[in-house]
């Protein structure tokens, strides 16, 4: 797969992490398009968009999914994306602040591809960020697309 | 990925085994890590069956998981990993010859966390475990618990 193909979906409510994440991808090129959802609402209307008539097509290549958002909260989102069986092969990378050993536990229960835990370091940040792009977007085979 | 994460290499290949190893470590992986040369060692360890070496209760464990092995082949254990209540936490990585999409499409679904196809060329295959090791280096694993 060739970076320009694509697209990265980032929930995340927090706008300097947003603006780092996004920095961190452009630089090196990473993907094309990234859609950034700042609620967990937000998110499942741009992963369900297309509802039972979708076709696979625009769903993204991969989700960077914070655990604490707002309306909806990371876990409640990662438990439909992982439940439904148009989604759940996409990739989500868990990308979060929280130190609590439940929502790790929780999440790979859930199906979670990866576990992150946000360096509180900028700089630290965005090298775990540029590391997480180049495993799941270069080096990762990702599950053939327009299945089901 | 903390220092208490032992990594087990599912794989037949000693070459291919040895080749992993040495460029973890290169990559800065100090964990510790175990070797099992076919898909029935690798169950025997992980489900405490037989009179190899068993898993420690309440440890975190991560698989990388070839796909061709004698006995029992990466896919089943695959399957019967995700399959057990507790030991479905575990992040399993395939790290396999195969390229075929239908052989991707299917690990996915049984729920492998990531998909590696080793490089046929020896500098990308070194190449493709550094930036494994990299990102290791930066993923949290769960801990595996409960008596089974």
């Amino acid at each position: 797969m060739k970076p320009k193909d694509v697209s990265i979906l980032l929930v995340e409510d927090n706008p300097d992490d947003i603006e780092l994440t996004l920095k961190a991808f452009t630089k090196h090129n990473l993907a094309n398009v990234i859609n950034v959802a700042r609620d967990g609402e937000e998110a499942l209307n741009i992963i369900f968009q297309g509802g039972e008539e979708d076709t696979g097509e625009n769903v993204p290549d991969l989700i960077l999914l914070d655990l604490k958002l707002p309306k909806v909260d990371g876990l409640e989102v990662l438990r439909q994306i992982k439940g439904n069986t148009k989604t759940q092969l996409i990739p989500v990378v868990v990308l979060t602040s929280s130190r609590e050993e439940n929502d790790l536990v929780e999440s790979y229960r859930l199906g979670v591809n990866s576990y992150i835990r946000k360096p509180l370091d900028f700089e630290k940040f965005v090298e775990v960020v540029i590391q997480l792009g180049l495993y799941w977007l270069l080096l990762n085979e990702p599950p053939p697309k327009g299945r089901n | 990925m903390k220092k208490e994460v032992t990594i087990i290499i599912a794989e037949d290949d000693k070459g291919h085994a040895t080749l992993i190893e040495k460029n973890l470590k290169r990559a800065g992986i100090s964990n510790n890590i175990l070797h099992f040369k076919d898909g029935q060692e690798t169950l025997n360890f992980l489900f405490r069956h037989g009179k190899g070496p068993h898993r420690k209760n309440n440890y975190p464990y991560l698989l990388l998981l070839d796909i061709k092995m004698p006995k029992v082949d990466g896919i089943e254990v695959l399957r019967q990993v995700k399959q057990d209540n507790e030991l479905c936490k575990m992040m399993v990585i395939m790290l396999t010859t195969t390229d075929d999409p239908r052989e991707i499409d299917e690990c996915y679904k049984i729920g492998c966390s990531s998909y590696i196809t080793k490089p046929v060329d020896y500098d990308k295959f070194v190449e493709a475990i550094r930036q494994l090791g990299l990102f290791l280096l930066v993923v949290e694993i769960p801990k595996i618990d409960g008596e089974l």
